[in-house]
């Protein structure tokens, strides 16, 4: 019954949501009120109706009701509660769901926050959610439906794939989902934008929140993603450059160009159609990772989709959105109006300079992950494009944007001094080439690349605190007005200064692996020690265990430092038997922020068990740069002056509106 | 700057860092892109020694050796033709033998592959995309689905 209720919801939601694309559309045309007003509680209403199908789901999830095809397929009875719940969305139907539901929650916050938009504007906005969201109600009604019953029960489940009964997995895919489809709103804006031909800087202001809230969650995504490979594949790498994950990429990059140009489009008044194409790139992008992942025409650590009648449908979905969305854009963006001008040294200049080597980046990307496709479909030639070609590409072209970052906050609207910029960095230049001599010195014919990694490393994080540190006058000024004029400074200033300074921590984290990682990979017996840069570790046994749904091997083992007991390591291997497989689980040990790895293979006739030890310097600066990032993210959406929505004056006159 | 100049400059800058990418995307393109061979491809393209690729077919069944010092060999298969693989370090979980792989690494002049990376990563059918093409090809595959259930994993050495 249940499930029944929760597709008869989505056949509902599927309906508000037909009315809501059209209706609201038909109304700005026509500048009818209560047609545009149709807008807001349709896709309030189409929530409701979203949220009861995907709680529908989650129900027979939970309670293990093994007649609905997806819940056989992904979970089972023994399984904890929590990867039961998780199951919901590992699997593709389920993870479909998760797409619409999030996507009615972005158009329910837009009808909630949006009060303050004009009229036609929201109307256009909702209704082109509503078509997006037409469009997957109807590519799960008709090719993943996920309340398919099973004619005769099975009594017990075929259990969700081992690798993804995990606590990173569970929240990864929903953190993602809000990225991609949070920059639906910012592809809804710009689209209504173009249909009304009207454009200015208050628009850049309502949807610059949206952007930096997808943003936001897109990149705690992708970190969640990157810390789940690194600790479940068993190797220690944290990024692959595998499709799935070039995926999720190229909507971050296309995403951060959208955070900068927005910007300059809001402050300045420029670069309006340049924001208009990335608003409607991104969401592409976005659009292409879900096509990538979803329609298994790749072969990947996610592959859990393979049909081809769901890859022409998305496909659909793809062409018709971005076809029609360029289409539009080419016939309306010739109309908007140009915006203000700037000289080539200026903020603006350097957002743009941001701009063009983003893109530049996301470009290569694009081609390195859709080359190997493209030459398949026309030649039948298979080929990998591996981590050289995106290090020879990425690298180059990441390098003159790392070394611009302090530079941006720098330099004035309008007209720039570059010289005058250049001198407030020579502090932080100069404890950069400090950096770089320091480690040149003590490394000693160790990689090249590691000196003048972590040199541009420590250049970007004091580089991204000189504007701080000017505008409160720390180490000049004493501590009480210091604090005084920290308060009083824009949190969206202090976002870039803490995010410009993220940047540089998830470099050094990202040079002191890739250069200094060691490691060490033998047989052991019990009693027998592996060692690794200083640390000492003793396989003390091999013991079984029972776990719910698994059974497991695990190893105990002694870490020592000089001598000196540290900790006690016991990596596993858990055999699922339901689906006959065999999972790694490493061990790790934090040390600062650098990580002993540990991960058992497998285990010979003679008992011996081989292991594969690494010591990774500084990793965890991977994902604490993510989070910090994320933290200057949310900094900068606290400022009264970027709240969702238009913002009021801080004393509003009671007799007058809110200027814009 | 007059804007129409101010507009040329900023145009120009794009596509001189738009050339400077594509560029790059070439360059990389030329020198780190490895080709997938089946055992057949390598025998009838004669794939010289010391060029790096990608081959992946089935483990046959029997030929999975572990030695000492974490050598591993086995041979792949496609049916038609079998190459002998040696590989040192700790295989993906999954290597198992009648079931499918893709191996990276170079030919020496005896024809003897040396693998510095083993993956392991499959759809349902306990195949990679590539292995599954392969073998569709030399006429060997099997659509009852006699490759268990399904599963992924992954594995290589850096």
């Amino acid at each position: 019954m249940i499930p029944e209720l929760g597709h008869y919801a989505l056949v509902l939601a599927l309906a508000l949501a037909l009315i809501q694309a059209i209706v609201p559309l038909w109304g700005a045309q026509v500048n009818d009120a209560t047609l545009m007003r149709v807008a807001p509680s349709t896709a309030l209403a189409q929530f409701a109706f979203a949220a009861i199908s995907f709680g529908a789901l989650t129900a027979a999830y939970v309670g293990s009701d093994f007649s609905v095809l997806t819940v056989f397929e992904n979970s089972h009875s023994a399984m904890p509660l929590l990867y039961k719940f998780t199951s919901v969305w590992g699997n593709h139907e389920g993870s479909m769901l998760l797409w619409v539901l999030i996507l009615s929650v972005f158009g329910a916050l837009v009808a909630l926050f949006g009060t303050n938009l004009p009229d036609r504007l929201r109307a256009n906005v909702l209704a082109v959610q509503a078509w997006i969201a037409s469009a997957f109600y109807l590519f799960i009604l008709i090719t993943s439906n996920p309340f398919l019953r099973i004619a005769r029960a099975p009594a017990e489940g075929q259990d969700l794939n081992p690798i993804l009964q995990d606590i990173g997995l569970a929240v990864h895919p929903p953190l993602l989902y809000l990225g991609y489809v949070g920059f639906s709103i910012a592809f809804s804006f710009a689209i209504a934008a173009l249909i009304d031909g009207k454009i200015d800087a208050a628009w850049a202001r309502w949807v610059r929140p949206w952007v930096l809230t997808a943003w936001m969650f897109l990149t705690l995504g992708i970190a969640m993603g990157s810390y789940w490979a690194y600790y479940t594949l068993g190797w220690g790498g944290w990024w692959f450059w595998d499709p799935v994950e070039n995926a999720s990429l190229m909507p971050w990059i296309a995403g951060t160009a959208l955070l900068h140009s927005a910007v300059v489009m809001e402050k300045r008044n420029a670069l309006k159609v340049w924001t208009i194409l990335l608003a409607i790139l991104t969401f592409s992008l976005s659009l292409l990772g879900t096509f990538l992942v979803r329609s298994g025409v790749l072969t990947s650590v996610h592959s859990f989709a393979n049909d081809p009648a769901r890859g022409v449908f998305i496909l659909a979905i793809l062409v018709f959105f971005i076809g029609g969305a360029l289409a539009l854009f080419a016939w309306r963006a010739p109309s908007l109006k140009q915006g203000g001008l700037f000289a080539p040294i200026s903020r603006e200049g350097a957002l743009v300079f941001n701009n063009l080597f983003l893109t530049a980046a996301c470009a290569t990307v694009f081609v390195g992950t859709l080359y190997p496709l493209a030459l398949e479909a026309l030649t039948g030639e298979k080929i990998s494009v591996g981590a050289p070609y995106f290090n020879l590409t990425f690298g180059p072209l990441f390098v003159p944007l790392l070394v611009a970052i302090p530079f941006g906050p720098l330099l004035a609207w309008k007209r720039g001094d570059l010289l005058a910029a250049a001198q407030r960095l020579i502090a932080a230049a100069a404890l950069g080439l400090l950096a770089l001599a320091t480690v040149f010195a003590l490394q000693r014919g160790g990689p090249v690349l590691a000196p003048f990694g972590v040199g541009l490393a420590a250049y970007i994080m004091i580089g991204a605190l000189i504007d701080p540190i000017e505008r409160t006058g720390l180490f000049r000024a004493p501590f009480a007005t210091v604090w005084a004029r920290a308060r009083g400074m824009p949190r969206s200033a202090w976002g870039t200064a803490l995010a410009h300074f993220a940047a540089g921590m998830v470099l050094l984290g990202v040079i002191a692996e890739t250069q200094w990682n060691a490691e060490a990979i033998v047989s052991l017996k019990a009693g027998e020690t592996v060692a690794v840069r200083g640390y000492a570790l003793r396989l003390d046994g091999l013991v079984p265990r029972q776990g719910p749904n698994y059974r497991e091997l695990v190893a105990h083992f002694t870490v020592r430092e000089g001598g000196e007991f540290v900790d006690v390591l016991t990596p596993s291997k858990r055999t699922f038997p339901q689906r006959s497989m065999t999972t790694t689980e490493a061990a790790l040990l934090s040390r600062g922020a650098s990580q002993l790895y540990l991960s058992l293979g497998d285990v010979g006739d003679d008992g011996a068990v081989t292991v594969r030890l690494y010591h990774k310097p500084l990793v965890l600066m991977i994902w604490l740069g993510a989070i910090v990032m994320v933290l200057g993210g949310a900094l900068s959406l606290s400022d009264r002056r970027l709240r969702v929505g238009a913002p009021k004056p801080a004393r509003p006159k009671p007799t007058l509106q809110p200027a814009e | 700057m007059t804007r129409k100049q101010r507009r040329l400059a900023l145009i120009g800058s794009g596509l001189a860092v738009l050339g400077v990418a594509a560029a790059l995307v070439l360059y990389a393109l030329k020198d780190s892109i490895v080709f997938f061979n089946s055992p057949t491809d390598v025998v009838e393209k004669h794939v010289a020694p010391g060029a790096r690729i990608r081959l992946g077919g089935l483990v046959k069944p029997g030929t999975l050796v572990r030695g000492d010092n974490l050598l591993v060999r086995f041979e792949v298969t496609d049916g038609n033709n079998s190459i002998a693989v040696s590989y040192t370090g700790i295989p993906p979980d999954l290597l198992r033998e009648g079931q499918g792989v893709v191996t990276e690494g170079t030919l020496d002049a005896a024809g003897h592959f040396k693998a510095d990376s083993v993956l392991a990563k499959h759809d349902e059918n306990y195949m990679p995309k590539e292995v599954a093409d392969a073998l569709k090809k030399q006429g060997h595959w099997k659509t009852e689905g006699g490759y268990g259930l399904a599963g992924d994993s992954r594995g290589a050495k850096k």
